[in-house]
């Protein structure tokens, strides 16, 4: 986390751009410009930056944002609940499709069940994102006027108001890890259904269903769980195109406008919080492999 | 046990479509304004930004002392009753009854000295006002005084200057602040109050009836007259995405898109239920702007050169998408209003004359220095504007290129006085609204100030002579011989190039009635049926 904080800071250090310019406006003159840098700090050389910053964020304080002077840490805490509520609808609307999807293809390998699910699998790669989003809001919205075009609504405003903000977001987003899920589970699940053990299952006249879920998925289980655990991390912060297209004021769009803006404390604040989430996401992906395969151990 | 088992599934049933229909009932008993602003709220401090959707914030919390109308008359606003000694040196202005700001503080003189102050610091006309200001004095609560060093007739339209930086009144603990320093606390006197705990920067910003505010009596113009707010609740709603903001008004998720892009005025007029209109008289100005420090901008026959092969036309089309949306517009002063002319824009006006520009080229000796645009891909108005003059550069033989990132980037570079190679620039477009082009007090690019003038920094000791006459105008007929000369000079000197007038129309819903035609979104007087 010492190591990502100090590269970020230098990164934004060295990048151009000048928030001091961009809070002044268009009609700013160089003199307005360079008082407000002052009145900002930004005129500090990169050591006493770097220590101020450091030494707020030893007391808990991620700082200030240059241009709404609200606290970088309610500005996350704004956007924790809409970026987490998506990834879990997403990454639930995905699991829940791909992986019997996967279980299935392989199962029926060869067969147009199979290349079916092979089919739709590329179209969830290829379609992109936004296209995808603008179809669904086009015909779910507009046309069909069942669900929201924008927007997201807190839980604590009706759990039903919640979900249906939701819903098309999560289709949208989860297109691809549908796709990205369903092959690997298909490719594992075909690995393991080659194993001999598989077989005496098969021989022992275990029903077809028991020995795909209780015998293969469970042993095929840990790439798919790397795979949706490496999805989780990218979610997080990259469901950027999704935030723009559904305007969900989630974390990936106050990266995104942090950045444009060169509005410091926030991308370094969110870079932060990030890694740790990553770090996190990560253990619990490593921790539960004990639990798929009990061979593992740390 | 069944029973008591059914009557606790019940209640949980119950409390669960409680839970999710009574917060949407709550809000649906009040009339709320759904509006799609043009951009997103970060600042709120109109005197340390300049940029337009913060002065929309400033017009929803703030009222101002005099307010401009349609007709460009000067209007009292929070002021009940002014007046100027005979020799035009002492301005003594007296305060409405029951004017109170949002913390329930009455509005004193002292918060409107303060106001002025603040924004006398970083607004150009303020800067000239408090050039000629010798002491504001509070004579009691509700009356104050301008003393002042020797006449300034532009003295009132300062006060109602309609667009940024607007001299909006706030409570002396806030104006107090140092105005370089980017302020936080949004009380105001105006028709709305801010609602800071609801928000959501880059998605919602909340305001409501200002249930205590006192509208004049007269019927709104511009933004003097009655601001009558006839909603409960405004929420402002950034939608990024343009096809969505879109989607949402056709849905009726919004009730009113402050600008759309050119494109997508077809989709919505097909809708019986939206109407698209133009309600801004004055629109906005795009514009070329030079490098005066480097060659070959540094020459004045090289800027000369490109009057003669600017056509406004293509521009319009390039900016607005519609030849509808825009017209040229050839005159340093925002076209329909009382200043502008054609006067010395010849060069810029019939046939484009390539030829004509090749020889001043010839003449001012170019050696085929490098000319770099610097562009922003994510602002369509200066992407388009600079592909087009980098198309007509190229095309007179210049040795031109295009440089491109985002806007972020466009604003910090620009301000880089160094060469080409150590990242300096010679070119950059950009646009203003019309009343920010309107008299040569407001319009800053036409400054001949060296060091203190906009990027590029032209250095022009006769453009601010002429200027220097406009302000010191006695009467309508010698502002306009000043301004008329104001103008030529310009055409001489170049120091920007005009690109054409545009406009990006609203569009509301059909329940949506009492906008006011301005040229600021402007929303008191909104009814929503």
């Amino acid at each position: 986390m010492a190591v990502v904080a100090f590269v970020v800071f230098l990164l934004l250090y060295l990048t151009p751009g000048d928030p001091a310019a961009i809070l002044a406006g268009d009609a700013a003159t160089v003199d307005d410009i360079r008082r407000i840098r002052e009145k900002l700090g930004l005129d500090q050389p990169f050591v006493i930056r770097f220590g101020e910053w450091v030494w707020a964020l030893l007391r808990g304080d991620l700082g200030t944002s240059i241009f709404t002077n609200l606290p970088v840490t309610h500005l996350i805490a704004q956007r924790i609940e809409p970026t987490v509520a998506l990834t879990v609808c997403t990454l639930l609307v995905a699991v829940l499709v791909a992986v019997p999807l996967g279980v299935i293809a392989a199962a029926k390998a060869g067969t147009w069940i199979d290349r079916s699910v092979m089919g739709f699998t590329v179209l969830g790669f290829s379609l992109p994102v936004f296209v995808l989003a603008y179809i669904l809001i086009m015909v779910f919205s507009i046309e069909l006027d069942w669900l929201p075009v924008q927007g997201y609504r807190p839980i604590s405003e009706g759990l039903w108001e919640w979900l249906r903000h939701l819903i098309l977001p999560s289709i949208a987003l989860g297109t691809v890890y549908m796709a990205l899920i369903a092959r690997i589970t298909r490719a594992s699940m075909l690995d393991v259904l080659a194993q001999d053990y598989i077989r005496t299952a098969q021989a022992k006249g275990l029903a077809p269903g028991a020995v795909l879920v209780g015998h293969a998925l469970k042993n095929a289980a840990v790439p798919i769980v790397t795979i949706i655990g490496i999805g989780i991390a990218l979610l997080i912060g990259g469901a950027i195109v999704t935030e723009t297209v559904f305007a969900i004021p989630g974390i990936g769009r106050l990266t995104v406008d942090a950045i444009l803006r060169r509005d410091y404390p926030i991308i370094q604040g969110v870079i932060l919080i990030f890694s740790g989430a990553y770090v996190l996401i990560n253990l619990a992906v490593d921790l539960s492999y004990m639990f798929f395969d009990p061979r593992i151990r740390y | 046990m069944k029973k008591l088992v059914r009557a606790v599934a019940g209640l949980v049933m119950g409390g669960l479509i409680a839970a999710t229909l009574l917060p949407g009932m709550a809000v649906a008993q009040q009339k709320v304004l759904k509006f799609i602003p043009q951009a997103d709220l970060r600042i709120l401090d109109p005197i340390a930004t300049t940029a337009y959707i913060t002065r929309n914030h400033g017009y929803m919390v703030y009222d101002t002392l005099f307010a401009m109308d349609a007709k460009f008359q000067v209007k009292p606003q929070m002021v009940d009753k002014w007046d100027v000694s005979k020799d035009g040196l002492t301005y003594t202005f007296t305060l409405r009854d029951g004017l109170k700001f949002h913390d329930g503080q009455p509005v004193r003189s002292a918060d409107c000295i303060a106001s002025i102050e603040r924004w006398a610091k970083r607004d150009a006309l303020g800067q000239k006002l408090a050039e000629a200001t010798d002491a504001w004095s509070a004579v009691n609560d509700k009356t104050f005084r301008l003393k002042l060093k020797k006449p300034f007739p532009l003295t009132l339209e300062g006060l109602a200057k309609p667009s940024s930086n607007v001299p909006f009144i706030m409570p002396e603990r806030i104006a107090k602040t140092d105005a370089f320093k980017n302020i936080d606390d949004a009380t105001g006197s105006g028709p709305f109050k801010f609602v800071k705990a609801e928000w959501v920067p880059g998605n919602k910003v909340v305001y409501v009836k200002n249930t205590d505010y006192v509208p004049r009596k007269e019927a709104p113009s511009w933004a003097s007259g009655g601001k009558v707010v006839k909603v409960d609740r405004v929420e402002w709603i950034y939608i990024p995405d343009s096809a969505t903001a879109a989607a949402a008004l056709n849905a009726g998720e919004a009730d009113w898109w402050e600008q759309m892009p050119p494109d997508l005025i077809p989709l919505l007029a097909k809708n019986k239920e939206i109407t698209v209109k133009n309600i801004d008289p004055l629109g906005s100005m795009g514009m070329i702007r030079f490098n005066f420090l480097y060659p070959p901008f540094n020459n004045e026959k090289m800027r000369q050169a490109l009057l003669y092969a600017v056509n406004q036309q293509d521009y319009v089309i390039g900016i607005a998408g519609d030849p509808k949306n825009g017209k040229p517009c050839y005159s340093y002063f925002t076209c329909g209003t009382p200043l502008a002319s054609e006067i010395g824009a010849e060069p810029l006006k019939g046939k484009r004359d390539f030829d004509k520009a090749r020889q001043l080229i010839k003449e001012a000796g170019y050696k085929g220095e490098k000319i770099v645009i610097i562009n922003a891909t994510d602002q369509p108005i200066v992407h388009s504007q600079s592909l087009l003059t980098l198309d007509m550069l190229k095309k007179l033989g210049l040795n031109a290129e295009i440089q491109s990132g985002d806007w972020g980037t466009l604003i910090t570079r620009r301000a880089v006085r160094e060469p080409l190679d150590k990242g300096g620039w010679s070119i950059f477009h950009t646009w203003l609204v019309g009343p920010d082009m309107v008299n040569p007090g407001v319009n800053f690019p036409i400054r001949g100030t060296g060091d203190k003038a906009w990027f590029g920094w032209p250095t022009d000791a006769r453009m601010e002579q002429l200027r220097e006459a406009w302000f010191n105008a006695k009467d309508p007929a010698e502002a306009k011989k000043a301004a008329d000369a104001v103008q030529r000079r310009a055409f001489e000197f170049v120091p920007i190039i005009p690109t054409g007038q545009f406009i990006l129309p609203t569009a509301f819903r059909s329940n949506i009635s009492g906008v006011i035609i301005a040229p600021i979104a402007l929303l008191w007087n909104v009814e929503k049926k």
